[in-house]
């Protein structure tokens, strides 16, 4: 049944006894469970009457089935009142409100405040009876003293009992009398919610609930016996104290101030809020997020000989997921050949019986077959699925792929796909899911297939693309004069796995070759990532081949690298994307990345310590590069020291002088970055970096010649000792050398000092990764969730999900940067 | 006397006449409702002189418009 009319309004108020009584469908006056028959015993916490929790058997009350019968609650006569501990707040400020002779809130009539604020007030005498009040205080958990004595729960409930109604209107109570707060009858929920479990042996274990529960009648009973008996008052207060306690932990076990309850075990028990609170609560655990089926998780790992848009999926995962098939008369021929190959795992008979496959009954179920059966087949060959990685920070993180069955236990994705989902294989673990049905599968298919999420949604240009040794071989391959014969051109591309017949030619460029996989008629001209930023572009007649030319799909001139063929930088992808279909995009990515990776293993890719060598000469002008830096240093230290020392505006003179050192060693690291960029063999590593497939020009110095000045939070090193950071070191000392820098580079070796420094800084880039991402996850967060029902409606601007406006235009330029090239419309290119 | 105006990172504003408030509240069809709110007390609008119920035209410098025109209703507060 669908209930379609609109609540008007729900209002929240607290259970009077009389609604505890009128609720209830058993009074609990025993704490035994089950007789000695095993039957749930008549007045206990499991009586019959309470619900079913057994299957097959039909409720006493209701006579409803399992699933039928909501359960019932019953309720306990409670010997004394207790407090209700959820509520010692409002309690407390009731008591301070609230006049102890004439039992008024003593509030002026005449003044109108808000409740939060009244809690504020205490007033020392009564404006009404005028009689001087005693100071009210409150102990955690639960106990309330008027000035020094205690008041037991008795007291306060007879005092709430005469606050007049009119006065409780005043201060905001509705729906509900104070004294209600203080429990006289105590419901008992039904057992529904607390289910036993037996166990192998037949052996029952009871839910928490129903143990605290059973202590809570227990104590009762037992006070009353004691309270019939006339036993003396010490006796009663302990055991009166001991009922409170329990029905507090029941509610809640992790007060500030009563101790755990735990289990015979030692195990904490769980109260009504544990179930509730936190993330493996009811709300977040079981309504925000639920456990899922036709879902795998395993570990993942590269393979770059599969598409972008496919999966590699162990075998034993694929054949533990199904999808339905519905039988008919036009596919019974292919559901029998499925059964004798055993790809099905279950078959679902039209009156909903589900059977399990096996070796015995598929002969059996198979000849039984029949339109109408669903059979759930296990996974094939280009069955779609969506696959994830988490943290799910955007809609990239989760996309559509076909699987590909592979041997082996982990996931294979091409490498391609790693930054939208942000993995790597360092141990990386991601999900799969199954999509159940055919409209599902198709909008899997339509919306979240990685050809189709190529172009990134937040910032305009492609999120996937080649990566480190694609773009390395491509780069190499690119090269300028770089010439192959025919037979080692199809070598490659067979090796890359390119089915593509080669032109009719004797030779071919590396350009030539690369040019085959782009389609015809495709024009561009842009600068390559390997650009000098000379002071004057050539453009076309670029001395470093930067200028990438590419007429009707040939690549005339220009290097290919990252900026033609990377993720997030890549032109050739970012057009190939707009203009041309999906397919071709994808064939795209999948055979430049291939041929990338099948060029350098055929040319040989490597790099080592000689690899960094620089002639004799120019290490000495490294050397005296470092050296002036220091000198410098050291001259505005001893500038320093006489207050001689040039002061920077908005600075103290010990800051200017902090900044003043990294500005001297900076420019001197700098120009020694110079000198080895200048002086360094072209070999691997230039390559790589040329190229932006790995590596910078700062990494290749700190290897080379020097690894420069280490911080902690961006200043110098100045921890550690009193007025030095090292006990090997002169108090006072201000040199760069005591305080991080570094003044040799990786392959000669550090000092022990440097090596320190180094560490010091490591450490903290550590430390700052991990606070930083939970800190801008939750950030993340909380702006997804103030954000995500705003939309750009059709006529550009945003709004809410009210109609109220929040910006006239999106962004306030109206681009969506989904269809911009980098955030910008690139129009001049096209229309030329 | 200083005038918040006058202060470089305060947008211009001006105050819609009942026409071009009209034209406004037309072009986007919405009631006034929906329009974002500045209150009455901001200084601004104690500055402009605007009215509870007026529109001002907010033009302001936008990282990516280069300048953008955005409304606000007065409202009490």
């Amino acid at each position: 049944m669908v209930v379609t009319d609109k609540i008007g309004s729900i209002e929240f108020s607290i259970f009077s006894p009389e609604l505890i009584k009128n609720l209830a469908r058993v009074r609990v006056v025993t704490s035994d469970l089950y007789d000695a028959d095993g039957y749930p015993v008549e007045g206990g916490v499991m009586d019959p009457r309470l619900g079913v929790i057994d299957p097959g058997l039909h409720c006493r009350t209701c006579s409803g089935g399992i699933g039928d019968c909501p359960g019932h609650f019953g309720y306990l006569e409670l010997a004394k009142p207790i407090i209700h501990m959820l509520y010692t707040k409002t309690i407390y400020h009731l008591l301070k409100l609230t006049c102890r002779k004439c039992n008024r809130i003593m509030i002026k009539e005449s003044r109108e405040e808000v409740l939060d604020k009244i809690h504020l007030t205490s007033p020392s005498k009564c404006p009404f009876c005028k009689t001087k009040q005693k100071k009210i205080t409150f102990a955690k958990p639960y106990a309330y003293y008027a000035d020094k004595t205690e008041l037991n729960p008795l007291d306060i409930r007879e005092r709430f009992e005469k606050i007049p109604a009119k006065d409780l209107k005043r201060i905001g109570i509705r729906g509900g009398r104070p004294e209600w707060l203080i429990l006289t009858l105590f419901p008992v929920p039904p057992v529904t919610i607390r289910p036993s479990i037996t166990l192998e042996g037949g052996e029952r274990s009871e839910d928490d609930l129903t143990h605290k529960l059973v202590d809570i009648v227990r104590i009762n009973q037992s006070l009353k016996e004691n309270i019939d008996i006339g036993a003396p008052e010490f006796i009663l207060n302990d055991l009166w104290e001991l009922v409170q306690y329990h029905i507090s932990t029941y509610f809640d076990n992790e007060l500030t101030g009563a101790p755990l309850a735990r289990h015979r075990s030692g195990r904490a028990l769980k109260g009504l809020v544990q179930r509730l609170k936190a993330k493996e609560g009811r709300i977040r655990g079981n309504l925000l997020g639920k456990r899922v089926n036709f879902s795998a998780r395993t570990v993942i790992s590269p393979d770059p000989t599969i598409s972008i848009n496919e999966v590699g999926v162990p075998e034993i995962v694929a054949r533990e997921l199904t999808v339905p098939v519905y039988v008919t008369k036009l596919n019974m021929k292919r559901v029998k050949d499925l059964f004798r190959a055993e790809k099905i795992n279950y078959v679902i008979r039209p009156d909903g019986r589900r059977i399990k496959v096996t070796k015995e009954n598929k002969r059996e179920l198979m000849n039984s077959a029949v339109a109408d059966w669903v059979v759930d087949r296990q996974l094939e060959n280009g069955d779609i699925v969506l696959f994830n990685r988490q943290p799910s920070l955007h809609r990239i993180s989760m996309m559509a792929h076909r699987i590909k069955i592979m041997p082996y236990r982990t996931f294979r994705i091409a490498p391609s796909v790693c930054p939208p989902y942000n993995a790597d294989f360092d141990g990386d673990e991601m999900n799969l899911h199954v999509p159940q049905t055919v409209e599902a599968r198709t909008e899997a298919l339509l919306l979240m297939d990685v050809q189709n999420n190529i172009i990134s949604p937040k910032f305009g240009g492609p999120i996937i693309g080649c990566d480190l040794d694609q773009i390395s071989g491509l780069y190499l391959l690119t090269e300028k004069g770089y010439v192959l014969n025919r037979e080692d051109a199809s070598q490659l591309f067979a090796s890359a796995g390119i089915d593509m017949e080669l032109p009719d030619e004797k030779e071919f460029t590396g350009k030539e070759l690369f040019s085959l996989l782009l389609p015809k008629g495709l024009n561009m001209e842009f600068k390559a990532q390997c650009c000098k930023s000379c002071d004057k572009c050539l453009k076309r007649d670029c001395k470093h081949d930067a200028w990438v030319l590419i007429k009707n799909g040939v690549v005339l001139k220009g290097r290919i690298d990252k900026k033609s063929v990377g993720a997030e930088k890549g032109r050739i992808i970012n057009k190939l994307g707009r203009l041309y279909s999906k397919e071709e995009i994808r064939g795209f990515i999948d055979n430049s990345g291939r041929l990338g990776v099948a060029f350098l293993m055929r040319r040989g890719f490597s790099l080592g310590l000689s690899d960094l060598d620089l002639p004799e000469g120019v290490r000495k002008d490294i050397a005296e590069e470092i050296e002036k830096g220091i000198k410098e240093s050291d001259t505005l230290i001893e500038k320093f020291r006489k207050n001689e020392m040039r002061i920077l505006p908005g600075m103290t003179a010990k800051d200017s002088l902090e900044a003043q050192i990294m500005n001297a060693l900076a420019s001197g690291v700098s120009r020694v970055s110079d000198i080895v960029i200048e002086n360094i063999k072209t070999n691997d590593i230039v390559h790589m970096y040329t190229s932006g497939a790995k590596g910078s020009v700062i990494n290749t110095t700190q290897m080379a010649a020097v690894v420069g000045q280490e911080t902690i939070l961006g200043k110098r090193i100045k921890r550690g000792y009193l007025n030095r950071t090292l006990s090997h070191i002169k108090k006072g000392d201000l040199s760069p050398q005591s305080h991080g820098f570094v003044p040799r580079g990786f392959k000669h070796g550090l000092t022990p000092f440097g090596l320190f420094w180094n560490i010091m800084n490591g450490r903290e880039g550590l430390m700052d990764k991990s606070l930083r991402t939970r800190k801008s996850g939750y950030m993340q967060r909380r702006l997804v969730n103030a954000l995500q029902d705003l939309k750009v409606m059709h006529d550009g601007t945003v709004r809410n999900s009210v109609g109220e406006i929040i910006q006239f235009r999106a962004g306030e330029d109206g681009i969506d940067p989904s269809k911009s090239d980098w955030g910008k419309l690139e129009w001049r290119e096209e229309v030329k | 006397m200083f005038k918040v105006l006058d202060h470089e990172m305060v947008p211009r504003h001006e105050i819609l006449t009942s026409q071009e408030k009209k034209e406004v509240l037309e072009r986007f069809n919405v009631d006034k409702e929906q329009l974002p709110k500045v209150l009455d007390s901001d200084p601004v609008v104690k500055e402009t002189g605007a009215k509870i119920g007026d529109v001002m035209r907010i033009i302001r410098k936008s990282q990516t418009a280069g300048e953008s025109v955005y409304y606000r209703v007065v409202v009490s507060g």
